[in-house]
């Protein structure tokens, strides 16, 4: 999902950069306030950490493989202001020194992957944590975010490739979400998983970033989403927003399609210049969201099926453990 | 394959291209990727010009015209399928060409900046570029572990293989998910003992 120099026209790619900068700078500001400082080497630690995990692949269907991104795992783990900081770092050593990712591009995948996919994850996370208890409630919120995450960044990137002409949107949209519907799935399962074995390992280390009082978001989270809408409105809403298809499909029906051209709300957004879209549209949409849904089915039976008994759980994964 | 290319970021190679400032390969870094996205491709004269620069440098670095080629190569398969979804698709005829020759020039340009100039110098101009310290120290710290834990994580798959004898499919995510939990944990641990180290050194 890293997108090379070269694919981004100029307007797209600052415009980017202007949104994650300004991402990263609430992102740094608040990790400087909440942070303690003997966690600050961490963060160099979880980025590293990050880039090895990424390193880690998994077997996705047709022999292909995917890897993990881990922005959600992190967030959960630290909280999404640190989880940003620390993809940053990741997504510039990756662009430095292994030219993974172009430099022009950098601002596109760190609003992509970090503040898209991390901090649109960890909403999800909290979401979820907050309507189901417990550890239950984490483990299945940390799936089903990691794969809203990984869906969330793909279509990110094939606006901003579409806007730049380089992937035309009917091409670009379908291959992108399609494979990282596929793919989101093994980010979730192994999110889950290592989250889980975290929490085994050292309870201490998830319980500290856990809420006190629920239902109160952490700092930085409303800049967050109010960057990550704002982001999805330049890059994707002109190709996809289903609400203005289905307002031409009347307008259509009704034969006033002519007036509405020139109407004030939905004149930019141009959407029938693609015959037949709508129908299609339509079709993708209703297919997204069966397959979130089928998704959070599955990550709820994941959380059911590996937190079976939380009163027992100790003794039971101590009695599993290896000797070693 | 990622030893190999850490044999040159850890090498010590010495030539002129070498020598020259951080800071200055940085922008003139910048200055030409930022250049090759935004100039129209009508300009000619840019990008012949750009090229050849940028193989006069190579060829200056004694890097190894080959090593860098496999580089190029070794990442190119995604600008590859998306240039051909771009021949197959777009509107413009030779936009795709427009599009091979610009990344593959943004590509040569990063991976010659990355061989020939050392982390720790590119994070020194970073700082004196007033990028928050935070996130300089951050930077830093990573690049200092990012081998530990690759190494790290190396030995627990060699510790699984040599325990394991055959591998099971239900198995294989459990093992992948306990894998990556427990490289997080030894990374915290280690970064608690990193910070008593600091302390013990008068950070601060």
């Amino acid at each position: 999902m890293h997108i090379p120099d070269g694919f981004l026209d100029g307007k797209t790619a600052i415009t980017a950069a202007a949104l994650s900068t300004v991402g990263v700078g609430v992102a740094l500001r608040q990790v400087r306030r909440e942070l303690p400082p003997r966690r600050i080497p961490l963060l160099g630690l979880a980025a590293a950490f990050l880039f090895a995990a990424q390193m880690v692949n998994f077997p996705v269907a047709g022999g292909t493989s995917g890897h993990l991104v881990g922005g959600v795992l992190v967030a959960a783990l630290l909280g999404p202001s640190a989880a940003i900081v620390v993809l940053t770092a990741v997504l510039v050593v990756q662009c430095f020194l292994f030219a993974d990712g172009g430099l022009s591009a950098l601002g596109a995948n760190l609003f992509n992957m970090g503040i898209l996919g991390a901090g649109g994850g960890y909403l999800v996370f909290r979401l979820v944590g907050s309507r189901l208890r417990g550890l239950r409630g984490q483990v299945t919120g940390v799936a089903f975010g990691g794969w809203i995450s990984t869906v969330l960044a793909s279509i990110g990137c094939a606006g901003q490739l579409a806007w730049s002409h380089t992937v035309p949107w009917s091409a670009g949209f379908p291959m992108m979400a399609s494979v990282h519907m596929v793919i989101g799935i093994g980010e979730g399962l192994i999110g889950a998983l290592a989250f889980l074995a975290v929490q085994r390992t050292r309870p201490d280390l998830v319980a500290e970033r856990q809420p006190t009082s629920t239902g109160v978001l952490p700092g930085g989270m409303v800049r967050y989403g109010l960057l990550a809408a704002l982001g999805l409105a330049v890059f994707v809403a002109p190709f996809a927003c289903p609400w203005p298809d289905g307002l031409e499909a009347v307008a259509a029906k009704l034969g006033f399609d002519a007036q509405a051209t020139s109407s004030v709300v939905h004149a930019p957004v141009a959407g029938y210049r693609w015959p037949g879209i709508h129908s299609a549209a339509g079709a993708t949409a209703l297919a997204g969201a069966l397959g979130t849904m089928v998704v959070f089915g599955l990550a709820l039976l994941l959380g059911h099926l590996l937190v079976l008994k939380p009163t027992q759980e100790p003794t039971k994964a101590a009695t599993k453990e290896p000797p070693c | 394959m990622l030893k190999d290319w850490l044999g040159h970021h850890h090498g010590h190679h010495d030539s002129l291209v070498h020598r020259l400032p951080a800071a200055g390969k940085l922008w003139a870094a910048l200055a030409i990727i930022v250049g090759s996205v935004l100039v129209p491709w009508g300009w000619h004269a840019w990008f012949i010009g750009v090229s050849a620069l940028l193989l006069l440098v190579a060829g200056l670095s004694r890097v190894g015209l080959w090593f860098l080629l496999r580089r190029l190569l070794l990442l190119s398969p995604f600008v590859l399928g998306v240039v051909l979804v771009n021949a197959l698709q777009a509107a413009v005829p030779g936009a795709w060409l427009a599009l091979a020759a610009r990344s593959a020039i943004c590509l040569f340009t990063v991976v010659l900046l990355s061989n020939t100039t050392p982390f720790g110098k590119v994070l020194a101009a970073l700082r004196s570029a007033r990028v928050p310290a935070l996130l300089v120290t951050t930077l830093a710290l990573m690049h200092r572990y990012l081998f530990v834990l690759l190494d790290e994580s190396e030995r627990m798959r060699r510790a699984r293989a040599s325990r394991t004898f055959e591998r099971q499919r239900r198995m294989r995510w459990h093992l992948l998910g306990t894998v990556v939990g427990q490289l997080f944990v030894r990374a915290s641990e280690r970064a608690e003992r990193i910070y008593a180290a600091m302390c013990a050194r008068g950070w601060k």
